[in-house]
């Protein structure tokens, strides 16, 4: 058992003199201003874990605030920005798409399985209290390199935990992206992104108003899983605070099934008796309570934790208030409506219990067993958290780098392709997603292993393109332009989809930001994104910090996963990334150069990453991604894939994989240019009949390389050698490597 | 003609058939809870894909308890098309109205991909449609999807031509390459694969329609017999 | 009260996959001489006073045939204690 809950029955002044506030993860510094200027007075057990709580970093965002201060978060379609469950954004037609994202990085490194599972179930619940359906999940990891039965078998549990939630709950996983580096050995990334769609004139806040009105409990009973999940998401691992992995919740996506339809109905239904509605996630009871009452403003609120639903006896009001049982949302219902909408959740068979009542005045009160257990300014717990500006120092790596781009040593091309189709983070991720249901409610249109991942819009002419994106590579050689390429890569993705960018969700999935080299990361990486998004006009609408990821004192890369969602306007401009037909012609768009520090082939080639990252210009790239656009809206194109890891020779393999076919080749480019990862590049593939068509409207950004064939053979001439294999070996090599390894 | 698609607590494909039969079919259908104890003026009943109770105990285990299963089993012994997907053969085996059961993948993990069938009879009600012989592309979504039964029963199933399609790569481990069966009788079809989810192009494949269309056609020859 | 565990497995000639499973990783772990892994099912029903043996043996056997044990592919065993006891 936790060793916080052990402490239950400590006084105040034993909290003070033997400093027991500190194994809660507050610091002195916030125990004093708790003490001397919130309440004046020392506070008791149960308001010390409501505040070490709401002040972790996962709620209050403490360190993180300032540098989330320079998001790009504007756009005219923006309709809810950060600071909501999840953001909104108009796509006409009265409908809002509405998106987030969420790390479960740290319950998943202590038990995969869970941490999967409750990831899922708790962004989808963000979705949901917003009033929107949630139509698509997707999965962004990082693992190391799997050697042992013990990473296989922990790359398994978490891919059985996402699969096991999002398949019973009948939500399609679509898309994601993921790869592998031993940077993530000790701290692996589990984030999800769930994306809605939801009328926009039924748009729900998390916000608790009205003197006299309800707050409804709803959902699973409170046990003791998870307590103070919150702090512990927010302290950082090393091999001596092993006994601090203890906080384990348990996700029940049929539980959740029954919330999420039951929440549906009230919200489209009863909307006359709903005042606001939001998740119980992290800091569970006290996060969700204070929150709502915070947000609406100039009233207080009362709880009897007497009434909330229990399944443990003997529960203190500490572990009620911290627990982080799953599949539970918290409601402020207009007063005498109660029986209304306690009625749609019976008939539906899930728990729902008047906890509480809005108040006079601004306290936030506690009851338990009869007695005042906590009453606290409620501003105090949610709006008024601490804010530190931390130092930001250049990290040593970054201060003498190798301004010179790594060069390739390739004897044997055909070899060095081999052996790249082969590395995991390039290889197939088939093995994973055939395990998700990725179909149900047959909307999607272009199914994990393109691009970007279309779900139409039923009864509508359009669709949404989603992806998640980031190589923390890039970041870890130069957070600001890494920043700016995670962003631009989802953008390019989008485009090669046939969308326009709409905006973007975010984990922001960082190292110390005490550590000045470590923030350094996390605030040159917000202002690339940031750049980045406003080149793209894809706003931030919501996201996520991940911090203290670091084990031993070594942290991940500085891995910002990018979610941006794109719409596209018209069913017949979904495009995908593979090759048609033989005959059809192959193009680069957008020029090659040496981009190699940080790359693949360097990582493959040396086993490190090292030197300055190579140049970007997010101008540039702004004009392949119209030239793409248009492209395809003037359908030129029969595919279009994005250059990536692996650069070009990697991508144009990919294209062929789809229909098993062939290429026949010839660039001026070296073989080492092949596997450059310069940015703003596409291969697309244009039937012969709109050649002049498209040369026209490209002009000199593309290079015509070829013909895609149909006689299994991948032939490519280079000025210095060529590549030459037979498709189905090529394929066989992409398809298997990651199914193997895993076994 | 009027569809039912029985809806249970964790069934998560009922809003596809519905919509299949709605805006593809074309025909008349309606949601009927596991509440309801009448299946009165309809004249086919579709049980969805899903997880009825979290698939916990055994797939299909407790929605067989539910309120609308006698009317589903009288519905089925008055000869009216029922035909159960995914989630709903795994309930239609629990509920004694397939014989066999439905268990755990051998690769013990959930899979999600298109499959190739074989039409392997196509007198049914449920496959007039298709040519016999014929290979369709339907998608697969199962995590309990392997079919078994003892010697016996395999044998009187091949004896009275009740596998109607069967998977050309056997996906999941099943018995004979079962993908879908009906009862003696022929008006009980439980499958696995989802014809459903192949009802329109863009969607991938359009081979699944001619199920439901059998099922019409079925209905429309008879005229109003039924009750 | 009584206590009533039941065991329910797969019949003998039914794969399961996931022992199949715990018997490659027990391998792996080095346990050669781990010959079998049976993964089943366990219950615990606490049933109130007031039956006879037979009529307690009538009821748990309809539960199990019902609900607990699917007579195709799976058997099923249970014990009766006192809970009291048991606890």
């Amino acid at each position: 058992m936790n060793k916080v809950a052990e402490q239950v029955e400590a006084t105040p002044e034993q909290i003070r003199d033997q400093q027991l506030y500190r194994s809660m993860g507050l610091t002195d510094h916030e125990y004093q201003l708790i003490k001397d200027d919130v309440l004046h007075r020392l506070p008791n057990y149960t308001e010390v874990g409501l505040f070490s709580g709401m002040w972790s970093e996962h709620c209050s965002y403490k360190n993180s605030k300032p540098v989330l201060k320079k998001f790009f978060t504007k756009g005219k379609h923006v309709v809810k920005g950060p600071g909501e469950g999840a953001g909104i954004i108009d796509i006409g037609d009265n409908q809002g798409v509405v998106f987030k994202a969420e790390s479960h990085n740290h319950p998943s490194a202590v038990e995969p399985f869970q941490g999967a599972t409750t990831g899922v179930g708790g962004i989808l619940r963000d979705i949901f209290s917003m009033g929107a359906r949630p139509i698509a999940s997707l999965d962004s990891l990082r693992f190391a390199e799997p050697k042992t039965d013990a990473d296989k078998y922990f790359i398994q549990q978490i891919v059985a935990g996402i699969s096991a939630y999002g398949n019973c709950i009948g939500i399609p996983t679509v898309g994601g992206d993921t790869a592998f580096d031993d940077a993530y050995a000790h701290n692996p990334l589990v984030n999800v992104m769930s994306v809605g769609l939801m009328d926009l004139d039924k748009i729900e806040v998390g916000a608790a108003a009205g003197v006299g009105n309800s707050i409804v409990y709803v959902g699973h009973k409170t046990g003791r899983d998870g307590i103070n999940g919150a702090s512990f998401a927010s302290f950082q691992f090393d091999s001596e605070h092993e006994s601090q992995r203890s906080a384990v919740q348990v996700g029940d996506p049929f539980e959740e099934k029954l919330v999420m339809e039951a929440c549906l109905d009230v919200i489209n239904n009863h909307a006359e008796a709903l005042i606001g509605i939001q998740d119980m996630g992290a800091a569970g009871l006290v996060s969700s309570s204070a929150e709502m009452g915070s947000k609406a403003g100039g009233n207080g609120m009362e709880l009897n934790l007497d009434l909330v639903p229990q399944r443990e006896a003997g529960m203190s009001a500490f572990e009620l208030m911290l627990s982080e049982s799953q599949e539970r949302m918290l409601l402020c219902v207009k007063a005498g409506h109660e029986d209304e909408v306690l009625q749609v959740f019976a008939d539906r068979g899930v728990n729902a219990v008047v906890i509480g009542h809005v108040t006079e005045g601004h306290q936030y009160r506690l009851l338990h067993h009869g007695k005042l257990v906590a009453d606290v300014p409620v501003d105090s717990l949610a709006a008024q958290a601490p804010v530190y500006h931390r130092e930001s120092a250049v990290p040593e790596h970054l201060k003498h780098a190798d301004a010179h781009q790594y060069q390739p040593q390739i004897a044997n091309p055909t070899a060095t392709l081999k052996q790249m189709l082969g590395q995991l983070t390039i290889a197939s991720k088939e093995s994973i997603y055939e395990t998700y249901d990725t179909q149900v409610q047959t909307n999607t249109v272009v199914a994990p292993g393109s691009d970007a991942a279309v779900v139409r819009i039923r009864h509508h002419d359009k669709a949404l393109a989603i992806t998640t994106d980031v190589n923390g590579r890039y970041l870890y050689l130069n957070p600001r332009i890494g920043g700016q390429m995670a962003v631009a890569e989802a953008a390019r993705n989008i485009v090669a989809s046939g969308a326009t960018p709409l905006g973007i969700t975010d984990c922001l999935n960082f190292g110390n930001p005490e550590k000045p080299d470590q923030f350094y990361e996390l605030d040159q990486a917000v202002m690339g994104m940031s750049e980045a998004c406003e080149k793209f006009e894809a706003p931030v609408i919501s996201g996520n910090v991940s911090l203290n990821n670091e084990y031993d004192n070594v942290p991940i890369y500085p891995t910002p996963m990018v979610g941006m969602v794109g719409l596209i306007k018209g069913i017949d401009h979904i495009t995908t990334q593979d090759f048609k037909q033989a005959g059809d012609l192959v193009y680069v768009i957008g020029k090659t150069d040496a981009g190699f520090n940080g790359s693949q082939i360097q990582k493959m080639q040396t086993g490190q990453i090292f030197g300055q990252l190579f140049d970007f210009d997010l101008d540039y790239e702004l004009k392949i991604q119209h030239l793409v656009t248009k492209a395809i809206q003037a359908k030129l194109l029969q595919s279009a894939h994005d250059i990536s890891e692996g650069g070009l020779i990697t991508a144009i393999a990919e294209s062929t994989f789809g229909r098993q076919l062939g290429v026949e080749l010839a660039s001026d480019l070296t073989v080492a240019d092949f596997f450059s990862e310069s940015q703003s590049r596409f291969v697309v593939s244009v039937p012969q009949d709109k050649q002049a068509a498209f040369e026209q409207l490209v002009g000199s950004e593309a290079y015509q390389l070829g013909k895609v064939t149909d006689d299994n053979h991948f032939f490519v001439q280079a000025s210095d050698g060529y590549f030459d294999l037979d498709s189905d070996k090529a394929l066989a090599i992409w398809k298997g490597a990651l199914a193997c390894r895993l076994k | 003609m009027k569809f039912a698609v029985l809806e249970f607590p964790g069934s998560n494909c009922e809003m596809d058939l519905y919509n299949a039969i709605k805006d593809i079919i074309k025909e008349e259908v309606e949601l009927v809870s596991y509440k309801q104890e009448s299946l009165a003026g309809f004249d086919a009943a579709l049980i969805p894909g899903g997880f009825s109770y979290g698939d916990y105990l055994r797939s299909g285990a407790i929605a067989r308890f539910s309120p609308i299963i006698p009317a589903l089993q009288q519905f089925a012994s008055s000869g009216k098309p029922v035909l159960g997907i995914c989630n709903g053969f795994q309930i239609l085996t629990e509920a004694g109205l397939l014989p066999g059961s439905l268990q755990k993948n051998v690769s013990a993990k959930f899979i999600c991909k298109d499959e190739t069938l074989v039409v392997n009879n196509n007198h049914s009600l449920f496959s007039s449609e298709y040519q016999k012989g014929q290979l369709i592309s339907l998608p697969i979504a199962h995590g309990d999807g392997n079919y078994y039964c003892d010697q016996e029963t395999l044998k009187s199933l091949i004896a009275h031509d009740q596998i109607v399609f069967k998977y050309t790569n056997n996906p999941n481990g099943s018995v004979d390459n079962i993908a879908g069966i009906v009862n003696q009788q022929g008006n009980v079809l439980g499958m696995m694969p989802h014809p459903e989810r192949a009802v329109e192009d863009v969607l991938g494949s359009s081979d699944g329609k001619g199920v439901f269309q059998s099922i019409v056609k079925h209905i429309k020859s008879r005229g109003v017999i039924y009750e | 009260m009584a206590l009533v565990k039941v065991y329910v497995n797969y019949k003998q000639s039914i794969l399961n996959p996931e022992a199949e499973a715990v018997h490659k990783a027990l391998k792996r772990l080095g346990y050669a001489d781990i010959e079998d892994v049976k993964l089943g099912k366990y219950f615990e029903l606490t049933v109130a006073d007031g039956k006879s043996q037979a009529e307690m043996d009538h009821e748990i056997n309809e539960i199990c045939d019902k609900l607990l044990a699917n007579y195709n592919m799976e058997n099923y065993h249970y014990e009766i204690e006192d809970a009291e006891a048991a606890q």
